[in-house]
């Protein structure tokens, strides 16, 4: 595998959300109140971690524990991850997590009154492919209450976690199901000031992925950052 | 040309697979300097931030198959993190300027819509005075919020204030 070396192109403006924003209420006391420093890119920044698959086990099929079928309606994922220079980005880990069908999650904190399921747990890892493509078998998660407002719901969602090829591109994020009515009303999701950005967070309905007779299928494809062409070497 | 995903919070209610494994960078039997890295996380009111994940990520000693040199960390109901790792050397910076032993941090937690980033110093170490990052930062009292103490021989300890007096120096890479 090639090492590369050249920094991470600079985010652009308004295509991530803003750690202030009052209207999500748990940022009031934990986004920092100085901007960030900014540092050029060493090799701590333009590498990151290559984990050994072996070391690492694939969980893609979420649908199933100890032989049981999760409730809830069964759902493929599947996606194509890339960069901003639109290559694909191979034999990297995704993981996910999310709560079962009744929109709770199999997680001691998880207080909300709705059924955990025994034959979910809701935690998946995976490894790109040689081409970037992933897939995971799950269930459609629900929606839960959440607080932050007066009668407040999360949209339907998946929490999906990327590492890419350095510590730049490491991102964090959720997908969200097309034509929530959730998704108008939530701060997170809305947090991102790019409209076009922000949609990017929906999967699409593909019936290329679904297999008949047995599950729906989304496609979630991810940009991850990419790499400055001519990278500038600063005294 | 495409434009990077946003990112989102990781939420209160993250579980992945390898926590809480995962805050032992050596438990694949790596071998070298074992060190304890180690702190509290709080908040803007100095309370403790107990649902973050705390990632680090270390280009030396170098990465192989039994030492990733990347690690997560659940921190507890203190706001305290404890990861097991190898004492990092020297690395070279842009310009091939020699950079101080660090180990950066990500920070995801609840509330965090981006994770945070920063970087973990030791204190004592010479290259600290000319580390090309650290030099960044011109007051004494913001660098010192990256420069972990050491607290017994093979232990460091580095708090993260998330917001307001003494706020972490958070960097934007």
């Amino acid at each position: 595998m090639i090492t590369e070396t050249a920094p991470f192109r600079p985010i652009v403006p308004r295509s991530q959300p803003a750690n202030d924003t009052p209207s999500y209420g748990s940022t009031r006391l934990r986004h920092p109140m100085r901007p960030a420093l900014r540092i050029p890119h060493s090799v701590t920044e333009t590498t990151g971690p290559q984990f050994a698959a072996s070391r690492f086990g694939a969980r893609t099929d979420l649908s199933m524990v100890a032989g049981g079928a999760a409730q809830g309606e069964r759902i493929i994922l599947r996606g194509k991850v890339v960069d901003e220079n639109n290559r694909a980005v191979p034999h990297t880990m995704i993981e996910i997590w999310q709560a079962n069908a009744a929109g709770r999650y199999a997680h001691p904190g998880d207080q909300h009154d709705a059924p955990l399921d025994p034959h979910f747990h809701g935690g998946g890892r995976v490894f790109t492919d040689a081409d970037g493509w992933y897939q995971f078998t799950t269930i459609k998660p629900g929606a839960y209450p959440w607080r932050n407002h007066d009668n407040a719901w999360r949209p339907n969602h998946i929490h999906y976690s990327l590492f890419g090829t350095g510590f730049g591109s490491r991102v964090i994020t959720q997908m969200y199901f097309p034509g929530d009515p959730l998704l108008a009303l939530d701060p997170i999701y809305l947090a991102t000031p790019d409209p076009d950005a922000r949609e990017r967070l929906v999967a699409k309905l593909d019936l290329n992925i679904t297999v008949p007779e047995w599950a729906l299928g989304y496609r979630f494809d991810f940009v991850l950052r990419g790499r400055d062409a001519t990278p500038m070497e600063q005294a | 040309m495409p434009i990077a995903t946003p990112s989102q919070t990781i939420g209160p209610f993250w579980h992945l697979i390898d926590d809480p494994e995962w805050a032992d960078l050596t438990r694949f039997g790596a071998a070298g300097e074992q060190i304890v890295l180690t702190g509290i996380v709080t908040d803007g009111l100095c309370q403790p931030v107990t649902d973050a994940a705390v990632e680090i990520w270390q280009t030396s000693p170098e990465a192989t198959e039994v030492f990733s040199g990347y690690g997560r960390c659940r921190t507890d109901l203190t706001g305290g993190f404890r990861f097991k790792t190898l004492k990092p050397g020297p690395v070279r910076g842009l310009g091939n300027v020699l950079q101080a032993p660090h180990v950066a941090i990500r920070i995801f937690a609840r509330g965090l819509l981006s994770g945070l980033t920063t970087r973990l110093y030791f204190e004592h170490e010479p290259l600290n005075q000319t580390d090309p990052v650290l030099s960044l930062i011109d007051d004494d009292e913001r660098r010192r919020t990256v420069i972990a103490q050491q607290v017994s021989p093979d232990v460091w300890q580095l708090n993260i204030r998330l917001q307001g007096d003494g706020e972490t120096v958070f960097m934007e890479i």
